[in-house]
């Protein structure tokens, strides 16, 4: 029963880490340089969950003012996500351009190859 | 929390496909939930912005870096096990930690003491904005905005830096070949 009551109050931690663990998985594990950005995104949207998901209030509603309401969700991580998501996609848009110059470069995103390269070299 | 769960899932797929056009769709879909996550959390600012600049504007910028690139990806040469004792450590570690959070949704935490009541009871009084995140965003934290307009310029700037000599390659093997 206590398990059951920690689960049901810690879920939405459990499952930011999981996503943020999975982002750090496929950033180490995997070669391809896009899949590699995608793993960062990932990681990225966990932050996101982990901010926003403190400042819900049961019950609360979203923070726009109005007299029929009284408890409001706290705004202020919203305006700190909002920020990190623009600024996630200007980095997002700068890897995947150094991306498409490596490869012109080299002729393939595969970090193995890229590091064998280097060595015939 | 099904929605949670649904991202989990899709997660797993994102970790397991080799097939780059499948993540990046995938990808997409988890963009869509978690602006739906977003909503139910009370965030419909964010929400909005997660589901055009995350499903709609990376998926762009993913799939035309595809199109220029490869969309396969190689087997993996090494094994495994390493960066999944890393996540695993990671990830017990973090949980460890989360024993000590207060429970979700509960109105009398840290996050909801400080400065947050005050944004709420003065917004309309001194900016006249009845939505917050609009009145934080652009009157309490403005620098924080003119902050993130710099990084977006610099980020756009190295763009072009990066992709100008590109399209100059390009133009010189038409030349050669005519």
């Amino acid at each position: 029963m206590q398990l059951l009551e920690q689960i049901v109050a810690h879920y939405n931690h459990w499952i930011t880490i999981f996503l943020m663990v999975s982002g750090l998985y496929i950033v180490i594990a995997r070669g391809n340089m896009v899949k590699k950005l995608v793993g960062l995104s990932l990681f990225q949207t966990s932050v996101y969950l982990l901010y926003i998901s403190p400042g819900k209030i049961l019950g609360g509603t979203a923070p726009i003012l109005d007299d029929k309401f009284t408890v409001y969700s706290n705004p202020l991580p919203h305006v700190l996500i909002l920020t990190a998501i623009v600024v996630g996609v200007a980095t997002l848009a700068l890897g995947l351009a150094l991306v498409i110059r490596i490869n012109e470069a080299f002729g393939t995103i595969e970090e193995d190859e890229l590091f064998g390269e280097q060595e015939e070299n | 929390m099904a929605l949670l769960t649904l991202m989990a899932a899709v997660t797993i797929g994102v970790v397991r496909l080799r097939n780059l056009f499948a993540v990046v769709i995938l990808g997409s879909i988890y963009s869509f939930l978690m602006a739906s996550v977003l909503i139910v959390l009370d965030a419909v600012d964010v929400a909005m912005t997660e589901a055009s600049v995350g499903a709609g504007i990376s998926t762009v910028l993913m799939l035309g870096t595809l199109y220029l690139t490869k969309t396969e990806e190689a087997a993996p040469k090494h094994s495994p096990v390493l960066p999944l004792f890393v996540a695993v450590v990671t990830a017990s570690v973090l949980i460890y930690g989360t024993l000590d959070l207060p429970r979700f949704g509960e109105p009398n935490t840290a996050v909801h003491q400080n400065v947050a009541p005050r944004y709420l009871s003065k917004s309309i009084e001194e900016t006249t904005v009845p939505n917050v995140v609009t009145s934080v965003l652009a009157s309490y934290r403005g620098f924080d905005t003119l902050g993130e307009t710099t990084v977006i310029f610099t980020a756009g700037i190295g763009v072009l830096l990066l992709l100008k000599g590109r399209r100059k390659k390009a133009e010189n093997k038409t030349g050669d070949n005519a």
